[in-house]
C-alpha cells in the first residue's frame, strides 16, 4: 500500500485524521498516486492539481524520502521506499503566511 | 415568532448567528470550515434550510459546500458521506469543485484576454467564487459569480457547474480589468417579475443585463462616469462595487460605484448620481430597505486608497428619498478611532417589520439594527475579517 500524508485542510475535507493508504496499480508515480487519491476521495478533486491541466497547484509541494519531487515529471517513477509503503508521499502546503 | 439566521463569511471560516424575531439576543455557531476564506454563504429562498457556501483558499482552490439542514451538517455536493464515490457508469464524483470555462464550440466561447493592472493583455484564469445566488424558484439551481469574471450555474444542487458563456463572450472582455481585489463577478440580481431578466456586475467592467435567461448579455452603464478610465463615460470598464434592488421594483437599481452612488429607474438603461450630501461617495456596500423601496443604505469610506470611515467614525448613511438626501446613523456604532472597512457583500436586510439591517466589518464586528438603522448593536465583535453577510427570516 502507498502511504500519502495530506495537509490539515485536505484531511478535513476528506474527513480523515491520519495518513491515507492507497492501492496503486502499475508504476508508482505522482500521477498514479493522485489518480488513486482522487478516486478514493473525490472531494479532493481540484484541490491538489488543476481539474483540466493536471498541473500541481502553485502553493503545494511534493516531497518523499527527504527530496523535493515538486518539479519532477508526474509520470516519473517514485523511489522504491514510496512504492513499497516504507516511506510516505508527502503533499505539503507552502509556507506563505496567512 | 419568526427566527433570524445570519450567515457570515470571514477570512477564516463561516459563522451562523441566530436570534428570535426581537433580534436582541444572539447565538453564534462556528467557525465552520475554519481556516478557509468564505467569500459568500446564502440560503435558498425556496428552501431556507438549503444553504450554499463558497469556500476558497490560495493553496487548495475552490470548494462548494452545501447544507440541507440549516447549517448543522455540511457536505460537498456529490460527495455526501455514505454515498457512493462513483457514478453508476464508474466516473469519479467531486465535480462540485470544478469550475471550468466553457470553450466548447456548441455552447461556449473562446478563452480570450482581459486587461491586467498595467494595461497589458492577461489570460482568463479561474480563481474563486465570489458570490452565490440561489434561484427564486428552485433550490437546486444556483448562480455563481467568479473571478476571473464569468457566470456559472448549477441545476443539480451544486454537483456540477456550467458557465453561461454568453457573458464572457460578449466581446468587450479585452476592456475588462481587475479591481484591487481581483476581476470578480460579485453581484447577481434576479428579477422576480421577469425570470428571463438578470443583472450582474463586475469589478471593473460594469453592469450587464440579460433578457433571455443568460444566453446573451449587454452592458447597461450609460450615465456612469469613472475618471480612472481613458474615456470616463465608456460603455465598459467601470468599477462597480455593488448593486441592489427592491424585489417589488426590479427596474430600479441602486449602485455603489468605486466613486459615486448612482441609481437607474429603467433597468440600467441610464444612471444618474445620487451621492448628494454624503461625506464621501466612495464605499462598497449598498442595500435597500425591505418595505420602503426608496430607503437605501450605504457606508461611506474615506477614499480608494484609505479604506476606512472618514474621521474614524463608523456611520451608516440612510436616504429615505432614493438618494441625494442622506442622514448619518450613528447610535450604537463607534464614533472614534474606528478604521475598519465594510466590504461589498457584507450588508443585508431582513424582511421583518421593523426591517432589520446587518453589516460586517474587516475588523470582525457584525452590527445589527432591529429598527431600520436608527440604532445598532454589535452581535459579535471579534470574528476574523468579514467578507459577506446574508440574512434569512425563518418561520
Amino acid at each position: 500500500m502507498i502511504r500519502v500524508a495530506l495537509p490539515y485542510h485536505l484531511r478535513t475535507l476528506a474527513r480523515i485524521d491520519a495518513e491515507v493508504e492507497l492501492e496503486v496499480k502499475g508504476p508508482v508515480t505522482q500521477g498514479a498516486i493522485l489518480d488513486a487519491l482522487e478516486a478514493k476521495y473525490p472531494m479532493l478533486s481540484g484541490t491538489i492539481r488543476d481539474h483540466v491541466t493536471k498541473q500541481r497547484r502553485p502553493f503545494l509541494r511534493f516531497f518523499a524520502c527527504g527530496e523535493d519531487f515538486s518539479f519532477v515529471s508526474p509520470d516519473a517513477p517514485l523511489p522504491d521506499p514510496v512504492a513499497s509503503g516504507e516511506e510516505p508521499f508527502l503533499i505539503v502546503g507552502a509556507i506563505a503566511g496567512g | 415568532m419568526s427566527k433570524i439566521r445570519v450567515l457570515v463569511g470571514t477570512r477564516k471560516g463561516a459563522f451562523i448567528l441566530t436570534s428570535d424575531g426581537k433580534r436582541a439576543k444572539w447565538e453564534v455557531s462556528g467557525p465552520h470550515f475554519g481556516g478557509w476564506e468564505i467569500y459568500h454563504a446564502k440560503g435558498s429562498p425556496v428552501d431556507p434550510d438549503r444553504l450554499y457556501v463558497s469556500q476558497t483558499s490560495g493553496w487548495f482552490g475552490q470548494i462548494i459546500q452545501r447544507s440541507d439542514d440549516g447549517g448543522r451538517t455540511w457536505f460537498q455536493p456529490g460527495t455526501k458521506p455514505g454515498e457512493p464515490t462513483k457514478t453508476p457508469d464508474g466516473m469519479p464524483m467531486g465535480e462540485s469543485n470544478k469550475f471550468v470555462y466553457d470553450t466548447s464550440p456548441e455552447t461556449g466561447k473562446p478563452l480570450t484576454t482581459h486587461q491586467w493592472y498595467d494595461g497589458t493583455p492577461h489570460p482568463w484564469e479561474f480563481k474563486r467564487v465570489w458570490h452565490l445566488e440561489p434561484s427564486l424558484t428552485d433550490p437546486d439551481t444556483v448562480y455563481a459569480g467568479v473571478e476571473d469574471a464569468a457566470l456559472f450555474r448549477t441545476t443539480d444542487g451544486g454537483r456540477t457547474w456550467h458557465e453561461l458563456a454568453g457573458l464572457r463572450g460578449h466581446g468587450s472582455g479585452s476592456k475588462w480589468m481587475p479591481g484591487a481585489g481581483g476581476m470578480g463577478l460579485h453581484t447577481i440580481l434576479l428579477d422576480e417579475k421577469n425570470h428571463k431578466r438578470m443583472y450582474i456586475a463586475i469589478s471593473a467592467a460594469g453592469v450587464f443585463r440579460t433578457d433571455d435567461a443568460g444566453k446573451t448579455w449587454r452592458p447597461v452603464n450609460r450615465g456612469l462616469v469613472s475618471q480612472f478610465m481613458p474615456d470616463p463615460k465608456a460603455e465598459v470598464g467601470h468599477c462597480i462595487h455593488h448593486v441592489a434592488i427592491h424585489r417589488s421594483r426590479p427596474d430600479v437599481l441602486f449602485m455603489q460605484k468605486h466613486w459615486d452612488v448612482t441609481r437607474s429607474d429603467n433597468g440600467g438603461e441610464s444612471w444618474r448620481e445620487v451621492s448628494g450630501n454624503l461625506p464621501t461617495d466612495f464605499g462598497f456596500v449598498i442595500d435597500v430597505h425591505a418595505h420602503e423601496p426608496e430607503t437605501i443604505y450605504v457606508v461611506p469610506i474615506k477614499s480608494d486608497s484609505e479604506h476606512y470611515p472618514p474621521d474614524g467614525k463608523l456611520r451608516v448613511y440612510r436616504s429615505r428619498t432614493g438618494g441625494n438626501d442622506w442622514e448619518a446613523l450613528t447610535k450604537g456604532l463607534p464614533q472614534r478611532d474606528c478604521y475598519v472597512n465594510v466590504l461589498r457583500d457584507a450588508m443585508a436586510v431582513d424582511s421583518l417589520d421593523p426591517c432589520g439591517i446587518y453589516f460586517g466589518t474587516t475588523g470582525g464586528q457584525v452590527y445589527a439594527s432591529a429598527d431600520g438603522g436608527d440604532s445598532w448593536n454589535a452581535v459579535v465583535q471579534h470574528l476574523p475579517g468579514v467578507l459577506s453577510v446574508e440574512v434569512q427570516v425563518l418561520p
